[in-house]
């Protein structure tokens, strides 16, 4: 997938340019700039400037490149991101304090912390599908931390990798924070080289690629993939609402392209028409008969993604079951809201992460019989979530559904919360981020241990007595009691 | 056709599957099985230690049998706490909504240990997987032959045996373990092979945390105080270096930094403590580890054999091939760029290098790569903030070393190319875990202007709403604010 190249002569950016971009980064760390509590606050100001200022323009590059609605851009890219900055300026001088740890009498006296330091240099390659959320917000965490950055934005989103480049490098430390716009060559290039921390939004074929280019500088890495989100939905429960909130979670987020998008829904049999009603209902409602001529919905991003969606929805056994939508516009690179009914378990719609408008309804005959389902369809999703007034099915939901994160009665909300760590597990990622944990996701805690020159345990040293290894045992012990008798015994040996 | 590896790693996985390793009277029982393993093995323990590498029943126990059963002591003890959901603060907005965070365990996971402490570092992390509910396969080094074999005979005798297994092999079983999918990897090794680890669990996109080493200076600023404290330094760093294993220990000191004036002084102190603690010579050494294998020693032995580096040598400098002996030696001011003093040492050759000034250690230790830990000697409160806020590594000890290792309440791990991740305490449950994010909402309230069509008012409500701007959002519905 190469990115058009413009009219200008863009120099190549090869695996020689990226190490020069890291040297000067490396250089620029070493001056103890980017740790300055100063320099993180004066970044996170100016990135709250660059959003407040711009806010039209980022609005127009997401509509360039995703028709996405002005409503989304500006709650879930721009206001999001608000958030974290005011977070950050915030919270940051609580995060930075060494957090105090406990001694024992093992190693009495001492006294011991945890002390946050920035990793160094570090890689932020970022998604097309919240260009601007998912760029910018690991990189608030980054100079939270005190790191130097370089941002990679999709090239699937250009006029937003384009937007970002620039605002970047008008509003930020260009010393220190640097935008490399390219598509694989060019991130080829930078994974080639040695970064102290590399967080990577995408998909698992990627993350493959990126995880071993870091194993060869032993680069810790964040991986935040996807999955096939389910929704499991009960009976007995307020329907309207329930269907309302995972439109919003579907078709509200870019119209179902998002990591944390419902992917399918698992409910009863007995269920099925009326949940499929509702959603009829409620979807006329919210984008009007013909759901192409709304406003409120994203397109689908590029003819690669609309091509594979379409075969998603006519693979033989799966076309017949739709229930509700289908249409389609290729030219705009619009599908409007689609439901279906009961298609296959191996069906290629079950099997990969749908990314997109459609939505399969799985029946079974029991509700319990979702988590087997959700089980045996392999991998762990990013999210999973279950709409139920029934305490029992929570609790075994909560206990024994493996998912990044999940959460009961909504959808896609958790995001909000900055006190929950935001992140995958299995198949859809490894570490978190959002809140403290971004600051922490790109920070070294290293331990610190005091000691004084008092209450040297001879113990330690040789000769090795078998009296020694009385008292070590008790000393390690950790038990006063213990102690006192040893030291006794010690004494009238 | 499924070779046995692959049976046992299925039988891991369907045990994990079906919920057994899930309760926490499980976890508790297996916990007082390896407590017990420990307790009524200890001489065989301490024989295997000895056949192994020469370790003294007090060395054993100070480093590795006692470590273990405090380990698992606290574990026990905290254990239900750590298990236990956390309370998250959710917004107002979201009022009356809870969340929390809740530990899970990965799966199936897989801990490679190494030779030096073949105990502490092999039964340590198994310590976390089983706190966490994980099924394990343990695959001890080969290189420390009888504690592998005892690992591999005792464990199947105290431990659920269809959650817990141990496989002896060398590296071709490691190399083909690689190759399978694991929930986590847990390795403890040289920064060579932590590479391989990270490269074949990246295939799988499996989460690994990689206990490497590095060359950690001892920053040596306490001379001049009283003779005392210089005593007390002096032990300290001779039991640091010698101590664990005769140097092979990823957080050995690897070299000493001091000024050039008290660089004589040092050697002196070093030297009485040496005699005292390990003997004379080398015909009479005693109290100390030996060296593992040939190979190792040949490694070392390759180390003095520059003449440059062997006229540096002040004291020691003896081996014996057939007994894999070096007694400690010490070293002043071998060239910089020789291997010594490139390469982690990893062994009883202590490297002394001078400096004009004490403060120039911090750039000294920053031309190499971040190290497990930097131990510094030292009184200065400034030069300490310095130290802490100029150098990075995984750990700071000041004036004292090792003892960093027996704090359960201090994350145990590298940054760098000493490796990422980290455990002991509550950090090894963590590092076996999943924390997964738990969010509970009720149907009502609900709002609104979450949903389509979008209108200019519901845009402002949200924004008002994402800011937490609940004074905001009064107004607007007052209708005190415009759109």
């Amino acid at each position: 997938m190469l990115m058009e190249n413009k009219a200008e002569n863009k120099a190549v950016f090869d695996a020689e340019s990226a190490k020069e971009v890291v040297k000067e980064l490396r250089d620029s760390f070493v001056t103890g700039k980017t740790k300055s509590h100063r320099w993180r606050v004066t970044q996170l100001k100016a990135m709250l400037k660059m959003l407040e200022e711009n806010e039209p323009q980022i609005v127009a590059a997401l509509r360039d490149d995703l028709s996405k609605p002005e409503f989304e851009s500006s709650l879930y890219e721009i206001q999001m991101l608000k958030n974290s900055c005011r977070l950050a300026l915030k919270e940051m001088n609580h995060w930075m304090m060494p957090e105090k740890a406990k001694t024992s009498l093992t190693t009495f006296p001492s006294s011991a912390e945890i002390v946050s330091e920035p990793l160094g240099v570090v890689l932020v390659i970022s998604a097309w599908n919240y260009p601007f959320l998912l760029s910018l917000d690991p990189v608030v965490g980054a100079i939270s931390a005190g790191n130097a950055i370089v941002l990679k934005p999709s090239e699937m989103a250009p006029a937003s990798s384009s937007l970002i480049a620039k605002l970047v490098a008008d509003y930020l430390d260009s010393s220190c924070i640097k935008v490399v716009e390219g598509a694989v060559p060019e991130t080829s290039a930078l994974l080639e080289q040695k970064w102290d921390k590399i967080l990577y939004t995408g998909n698992v074929r990627v993350a493959r690629i990126v995880m071993a280019a870091a194993a060869k500088h032993l680069t810790p890495v964040v991986l935040e993939l996807g999955g096939k989100s389910p929704v499991i939905v009960d009976s007995n429960i307020n329907l309207k609402v329930a269907t309302r909130r995972i439109i919003a979670g579907k078709w509200g987020c870019n119209n179902g392209q998002a990591c944390i998008s419902p992917d399918y829904i698992i409910t009863t049999k007995d269920y099925a028409t009326k949940l499929v009603d509702s959603f009829k209902c409620e979807l006329e409602r919210f984008y009007g008969k013909d759901p192409l001529e709304s406003k409120d919905l994203s397109r689908i991003v590029n003819s690669n993604h609309f091509d594979r969606l379409s075969k998603l929805m006519d693979e033989e056994k799966v076309s017949s079951k739709i229930v509700h939508g289908g249409q389609r516009n290729e030219k705009n690179l619009q599908i409007a809201p689609t439901i279906f009914l009961d298609v296959p378990v191996n069906s290629l719609i079950m099997k990969e992460e749908i990314f997109g408008p459609l939505l399969p309804i799985i029946t079974v005959d029991k509700v319990e019989q979702s988590f087997d389902l959700i089980h045996s369809s392999g991998g762990k999703p990013l999210a999973a979530y279950l709409f139920t007034n029934n305490k029992k099915l929570k609790r075994k939901f909560v206990e024994t559904v493996s998912a990044g994160g999940l959460v009961v009665n909504d959808t896609a909300v958790h995001l909000a919360i900055h006190s929950l760590p935001f992140g995958g597990v299995g198949e859809s990622g490894m570490g978190s981020y959002h809140g403290k944990f971004s600051f922490d996701a790109f920070s070294h805690k290293k331990a610190v241990l005091y000691r004084g020159f008092a209450g040297d345990a001879f113990l330690r040293y040789p000769p090795y007595t078998p009296g020694k290894l009385t008292l070590l045992q008790a000393l390690l012990s950790g038990s006063i009691v213990g102690i006192i008798r040893a030291l006794l015994g010690w004494f009238w040996a | 056709m499924l070779s046995s590896m692959e049976k046992s790693i299925a039988e891991l996985r369907e045990t994990f599957k079906n919920g057994g390793t899930k309760s926490i009277s499980w976890r508790k029982s297996q916990l007082k099985a390896l407590l017990q393993l420990i307790n009524q093995n200890e001489d065989s323990i301490f024989k295997a230690l000895d056949q192994d590498l020469g370790k003294s029943p007090v060395e054993s126990y100070r480093d590795e049998v006692g470590v273990l059963k405090k380990s698992v002591t606290y574990t026990l003890s905290c254990l239900e706490k750590w298990v236990a959901p956390k309370k998250a603060e959710v917004p107002l907005l979201f009022f009356p909504a809870k969340a929390e965070v809740m530990p899970q365990p990965l799966g199936v996971v897989l801990i490679f240990s190494s030779w030096n402490f073949p105990f502490t570092l092999a039964l340590d992390p198994l310590i976390g997987a089983i706190s966490a509910g994980n099924t394990v396969l343990l695959k001890p080094s080969d290189l420390a032959p009888a504690c592998m074999s005892f690992l591999v005979e005792t464990i199947p005798k105290y431990l659920d045996n269809k959650a817990v297994k141990v496989l002896a092999g060398g590296a071709d079983i490691g190399e083909r373990l690689l190759q399978l999918k694991w929930d986590k990897i847990f390795f403890t090794g040289s920064p060579r092979v932590g590479r391989l680890v990270m490269a074949a669990a990246a295939k799988h996109l499996t989460p690994v945390t990689l206990e490497l080493g590095g060359k950690s200076p001892a920053i040596v600023d306490t001379l001049s105080t009283t003779p005392s404290k210089a005593k007390v330094t002096a032990k300290r760093i001779v039991g640091g270096k010698w101590g664990p294993c005769t140097g092979q220990a990823c957080i050995a000191i690897d070299y000493v930094l001091v000024e050039e004036k008290l660089a004589s002084t040092l050697i002196e102190l070093l030297k009485k403590t040496i005699k005292r603690f390990y003997g004379e010579n080398i015909k009479s050494l005693k109290n100390i580890s030996r060296i593992v294998n040939k190979h190792q020693f040949q490694r070392l032995v390759n180390l003095l054999k520059d003449p440059n580096v062997a006229d540096s040598i002040v004291y020691g400098g003896s081996v014996d091939e057939e007994k894999l002996v070096i007694e400690p030696t010490i070293l002043l001011d071998p060239p910089l760029d020789s291997e010594i003093m490139s390469e982690e040492i990893f062994g009883p050759l202590l490297p002394i290098i001078t400096l004009k000034n004490i403060e120039e250690s911090i750039n000294f230790i920053n031309s190499k790569s971040n190290p497990l830990v930097i131990y510094a000697f030292t009184e200065d409160d400034t030069f300490k903030k310095r130290i802490l806020s100029e150098t990075s590594s995984g750990t700071v000890t000041f004036n004292d070393s090792m003892v960093q290792f027996l704090c359960d309440s201090l994350p145990f791990g590298g940054v760098g190319q000493s490796g990422f991740g980290r455990y002991h305490g509550k950090y090894s449950f963590d590092t076996f875990s999943h924390e997964k994010s738990i969010m509970h909402r009720g149907f009502y309230p609900e709002i609104e202007p979450r949903y389509p069509p979008w209108t200019d008012f519901k845009l402002l409500f949200l924004k008002l709403a994402y800011q937490f701007d609940y004074f905001g959002l009064i107004l607007l519905l007052l209708g005190f604010k415009r759109s």
